[in-house]
């Protein structure tokens, strides 16, 4: 009997002296819990399973006798409660504070199953049905938009000291001013490359000097144009939708609303007004920057003369082309505006919302510039200039 | 017993520029207490939150946050900091992409190598903490009312059962009725689980209710602390308009006195 006792207490030893064992201890009839049940120790990988499978090795009935220096916090409890099917067993030992944690998860219970998704298979057809409603419901919308603007024009020109005009000049400048840097780099480096690859095709014809129908043409009717729009609408149209975006969440919008401030007048005619300003002006930049860049490299690549240049460019280019990349820039400005409002309106008060909405707003402005350029393209063929 | 404090601030100074916040602050911060700082607007309390949470530097004296200065946990052991404290913002700071669910479960799932079947009993035990059910889980936090927001919020800050928890007005916002509710829930919570709680608040209810010790900010230290008996036999002119005034004696009824 003695030499039982002294056999049993020198196996204990020898257990609590091996680390792997240390969590979970089983003799006769009693499970021993000692280590740390807390979530910084079950985070290691494969713990949890580990931690369960020694668990569910217990067999029903068993006493469990619990450390008071362990670690419990309740996702440690919840392995046990999970392995005790959500009820404490009969013969356990806990210390003051473990029990709470064991009552805490008594009294909410098992919790209920979460609701599961439903699998909809017509989720493909479907989507594609909302997508083309979604399309009508904004083309209506930028309409409505377009309406509401006429008359806010209207009544400004009616009332002109009334008109938002601090506002208009503060976006002519950070719609206008601030782009000249970057409008004017992109611009001149398009000149150049255009203008050295022509000049080396040209060149193999011996029809070098005819760079200077060839850049005229392509940069003052189309590429300026089209290159001022891409680079406004990504810089300035996502400006504006961000910012009206932001409106809607800190709940400006509701107040400008409440005070009676017509979103119209003061953030959308404004915007419009300036872009539709600013961008016929920065067309004209942009096309004059590409036009020195391809004069530039042109001198160096066929050695023409800069005088030669200017004297053949009125000639090539004619009037006409600068009015039609002017009223293509005042489309491009209206429109980027109308979208960029459009969807900063349409934003919902959540972070993800205002991402998915500045994405939509600068491919839709710019996917639209493109559109309405071919359509220019087409109605200048008809009219034969 | 274990009676090392968990925040250790020795004489801090902070500034902005010329602006100097706190001069030579000292305060200790004891396990399983629920510290209120309180202090008038400008007087750096949410300052002093940021120096412990390590998001402040100071310019000069320690902050220690369970035994070591907090700039000296890099790394990992950063991270592992991390779980053992959960903080509630003012207005919730709720993920708005993710659902209630996705919420809660975020700390869970960021601590790796937790299988998705427990994650999701915890989640669903510290929704039902907050008195909120599986149903609500599936909520994206703009359906939420200003309550419920700060419900969940409570249930991401405890997902990890951190050792310390902050709460920046966990009461601003709520309803008279609402802000009882949460007190006692805070107040349950902590009886159960023992953690440490160091809150910020204007709330003379609250602070009624839950605090074991009151802090005082003023004159860029801690003026007092001690329980609120004590700290409002002071004679300070801040503590006379803030406890003493209408609203105090409101509050806190014949102890005002």
């Amino acid at each position: 009997m003695k030499e039982a006792s002294s056999l049993v207490s020198h196996m204990v030893q020898a257990h609590s002296l091996t680390p792997q064992t240390s969590a979970l201890r089983r003799d006769d009839h009693t499970c021993h819990v000692a280590g740390d049940w807390d979530v910084q120790t079950l985070c290691a990988p494969g713990m949890v399973e580990q931690r369960r499978r020694a668990l569910s090795a217990v067999p029903s009935g068993t006493r469990w006798a619990f450390d008071p220096l362990t670690r419990l916090d309740s996702i440690g409890a919840q392995l046990f409660w999970d392995c005790w099917q959500g009820r404490l067993p009969e013969h356990v030992e806990l210390s003051a504070s473990q029990r709470r944690l064991f009552d805490m998860l008594a009294a909410t219970g098992q919790p209920e199953p979460l609701p599961r998704r439903k699998l909809d298979w017509l989720i493909g057809i479907r989507q594609l049905g909302q997508g083309a409603l979604h399309g009508v419901e904004h083309g209506a919308r930028l309409l409505r938009l377009l309406g509401g603007l006429t008359f806010d024009l209207g009544a400004m020109l009616v009332n002109p000291h009334r008109g938002p005009w601090k506002e208009i000049s503060a976006q002519i400048y950070r719609t206008g001013v601030q782009a000249l840097g970057i409008t004017a780099l992109v611009g001149f480096l398009i000149g150049v490359v255009i203008s050295y690859l022509s000049a080396q095709q040209l060149a193999l014809f011996g029809a070098g000097q005819f760079i200077v129908n060839l850049l005229g043409i392509s940069i003052v009717r189309e590429l300026g144009p089209i290159l001022a729009a891409i680079i406004v609408a990504g810089r300035s149209g996502s400006a504006i939708t961000a910012q009206i975006g932001v409106m809607r969440v800190t709940q400006e919008l509701d107040a400008m609303q409440v005070m009676g401030i017509s979103q119209g007048q003061r953030l959308i005619l404004p915007r419009v007004v300036a872009l539709a300003i600013v961008m016929p002006l920065l067309v004209l930049w942009t096309g004059t920057m590409a036009l020195i860049g391809g004069m530039l490299a042109a001198h160096v690549e066929l050695g023409l003369q800069f005088m030669w240049f200017f004297q053949e460019l009125p000639r090539a280019v004619g009037l006409t082309n600068y009015w039609i990349g002017l009223v293509k820039g005042v489309t491009f400005g209206v429109w980027i505006a109308l979208v960029a409002c459009h969807f900063g309106l349409k934003i919902e008060p959540n972070t993800e919302s205002l991402g998915k909405g500045t994405t939509a707003s600068v491919v839709t402005s710019i996917t639209g510039v493109i559109l309405i350029d071919a359509v220019y393209a087409l109605i200048f063929a008809e009219m034969g200039i | 017993m274990n009676q090392a404090p968990v925040i250790d601030i020795e004489d801090l100074t902070t500034a902005f520029g010329t602006h100097v916040v706190h001069e030579h602050l000292n305060l200790k911060i004891m396990p399983r207490e629920i510290l209120a700082l309180v202090g008038g607007s400008g007087s750096g309390k949410t300052t002093l939150l940021n120096h412990i949470l390590g998001l402040q530097q100071a310019r000069a004296g320690l902050v220690k946050v369970f035994g070591r200065p907090i700039e000296s946990y890099r790394g990992k052991e950063r991270l592992a900091l991390t779980r053992r404290w959960g903080m509630l913002f003012q207005s919730g700071a709720l993920f708005s992409a993710l659902t209630v669910f996705d919420n809660v479960a975020l700390p869970l799932r960021e601590v790796r190598y937790l299988p998705e079947g427990l994650i999701r009993e915890v989640v669903l035990m510290r929704l039902a903490w907050v008195g909120l059910t599986a149903q609500d889980a599936a909520l994206m936090p703009s359906d939420l009312s200003g309550g419920m927001v700060k419900r969940v919020a409570l249930a991401r800050a405890l997902s990890l059962d951190p050792e310390l928890l902050f709460l920046d007005e966990p009461t601003a916002g709520l309803d008279p009725q609402r802000s009882d509710e949460f007190v006692a829930l805070i107040k349950a919570l902590h009886e159960q689980l023992g953690f440490t709680v160091i809150m910020v608040t204007h709330d003379l209810d609250t602070i009624r209710d839950l605090a074991t010790r009151v802090a005082v900010l003023a004159q860029k230290q801690v003026l007092v602390e001690g329980t609120i008996t004590e700290v409002m036999q002071v004679k300070h002119p801040f503590i006379d308009a803030f406890f003493h005034g209408q609203r105090g004696v409101r509050a806190l009824g014949a102890t005002a006195t």
